[in-house]
């Protein structure tokens, strides 16, 4: 262990050139598909609020008892989709409606916006034919007199997820792609750099494992210290843009670990990889 | 010499690739314990394939190679790390690594094999001055002549302790002094008891030095002197 460390650093001091070349490389491909992560994680953080205003809206019949819809919002409550149901009085109603179009406010009376049932579905539950279910069910009671939701806007807000969604995955794959055979040329570089002595190792009769572990320690280090700056690239560049151009999500804490724990990994078997092909040949 | 034991034994042989020359076809000798054969022969004949069977870095497409009780039939990678621990293995264009002094080169080999750390410079520093390049244990293998570029690599051949030295044309790219001087130095290293299995094409050499030879030709071994006299012949 020891001595494939010292390897590790003999190599690195050798030929510092290659060594920085494989770190910032794999630090630049992981940046990339971090970058392109940060973009598709906002992209569904934006549609995931954008979601959370599919609403229904139930209206109820002038003069339908307070007691009968009361008992009406428990039965709907109980719906598996329904998050959570508002009564909304016509003085509430007119409230906010004055709130919302400030400029119209003389405009409406009391007695001008009916009461109605606000229902939000549960997260998961809000694709279209869902929500035209509950829907449907709504107008079924019979103090309900129309009930709206948007069925254009919620379709095409669905259609849109749809094709960011298959966007984010195929290009996501696509980035992984490239970074991985970007990342696994550069550390066959560092190995084919030092097929020579891998010769001369398995010559004078070092075992395959012993001849392996410097390579893989290298790997290693080399994707874990890829890894991060990958990390603090991303988070310079979240900042500059926060600062400037417009504020958006970083990835959580696990998440950039996990970025980290991936450049690590790759480094490894890279590199596990290349050693076991050149190890092949002698 | 052969009366002794056994530490190569080639029992027929054969080598063949899809394509290229080198081949070896029912070749059966043996060698033994602290004796030293010549294998002669014109370039492609086999010579540097029968090497590369000893050390098992080929493996026979028929027939058994026995290196010290190491048979082709049944070998497993780890076994072959073994075997080559007990070998020492020298080439025509010495395979130093050029980025490490004379010593670091021969202390790779102790290294790698996994040798006590502290038992690595005293065994080092004995086998340089044995081939006699005691002075010059710290120049890097650019600052050396060939003749002492393969010294260094004969000590790192020597400095596990080998039964058998297995040299491929060592003094290939050696003036005629050099390789006079290289010669000497494995009939010293072969007086003291470590076998010498030389490949080489200088007759002469062979001729002169009055040892045992195998010629090959075209993969077939024509020729063994412990049977007979070394004949005059043109190549």
């Amino acid at each position: 262990m020891r001595l494939a460390l010292r390897e590790v650093f003999t190599a690195f001091r050798r030929a510092p050139g290659l060594g920085v070349l494989s770190v910032f490389t794999i630090a630049f491909s992981l940046f990339a598909f971090g970058l392109f992560g940060l973009v598709a994680y906002n992209t569904r953080l934006a549609l995931e609020r954008l979601e959370e205003r599919v609403e229904i809206r139930a209206y109820v019949t002038e003069g339908t008892e307070t007691d009968a819809v009361a008992a009406a919002v428990g039965d709907v409550r109980a719906f598996p989709e329904v998050a959570s149901v508002t009564y909304v009085t016509p003085e509430d109603a007119l409230r906010k409606a004055r709130i919302e179009m400030a400029e119209f406010k003389d405009v409406f009376e009391p007695e001008f916006l009916p009461a109605s049932l606000e229902v939000r579905l549960k997260p998961g539950m809000r694709d279209p034919q869902q929500v035209k279910q509950v829907a449907n069910r709504l107008s079924g009671y019979s103090f309900v007199d129309d009930v709206r939701y948007g069925e254009e806007w919620v379709q095409k807000f669905y259609s849109v997820r749809r094709a960011a969604t298959a966007a984010g995955v195929v290009l996501g794959i696509a980035f992984a792609f490239a970074a991985m055979i970007i990342i696994g040329s550069t550390i066959r570089t560092s190995v084919l750099a030092r097929a020579r002595e891998i010769g001369i190792m398995r010559l004078v009769g070092a075992t395959d494992s012993f001849i392996r572990a410097p390579f893989l320690i290298d790997g290693l280090l080399k994707g874990l210290i890829g890894g991060v700056m990958a990390v603090a690239l991303m988070w310079i560049t979240r900042t500059a843009l926060t600062a400037t151009v417009f504020s958006f999500e970083f990835f959580p804490t696990p998440v950039l670990l996990l970025g980290v724990l991936i450049g690590a990994v790759i480094g490894l078997l890279g590199s596990a990889v290349s050693v076991g092909r050149q190890l092949k040949r002698v | 010499m052969s009366s002794g034991q056994t530490i190569i034994k080639f029992t027929s042989v054969t080598k063949s690739w899809a394509r290229g020359s080198g081949g070896l076809q029912k070749v059966s000798f043996s060698a033994a314990k602290g004796e030293f054969v010549f294998l002669t022969g014109p370039s492609g004949a086999g010579k540097s394939t029968i090497l590369k069977l000893c050390y098992m870095d080929e493996m026979p497409s028929s027939g058994e190679v026995r290196v010290s009780g190491t048979s082709s039939m049944n070998t497993k990678r780890v076994e072959i790390s073994k075997l080559r621990r007990k070998l020492g293995i020298v080439f025509q264009d010495f395979r130093l690594l050029e980025d490490r002094t004379a010593w670091a080169n021969v202390a790779f080999a102790l290294e790698v094999t996994g040798t006590q750390p502290k038992a690595i410079p005293a065994r080092v520093q004995k086998v340089l001055e044995r081939v006699g390049l005691g002075p010059k244990m710290q120049a890097m293998p650019s600052e050396l002549s060939g003749g002492e570029q393969q010294r260094v690599a004969i000590a790192r051949a020597l400095v596990n302790d080998p039964f058998v030295l297995l040299a491929d044309e060592p003094t290939g790219n050696l003036d005629d002094r050099a390789s006079r001087a290289v010669f000497q130095l494995l009939r010293e290293i072969n007086a003291s008891g470590t076998a010498v299995l030389m490949a080489t094409h200088d007759l002469d050499l062979v001729r002169s030095s009055g040892l045992r030879a195998l010629e090959l030709n075209r993969g077939a071994l024509v020729f063994d002197s412990a049977d007979a006299p070394l004949p005059e012949r043109e190549h």
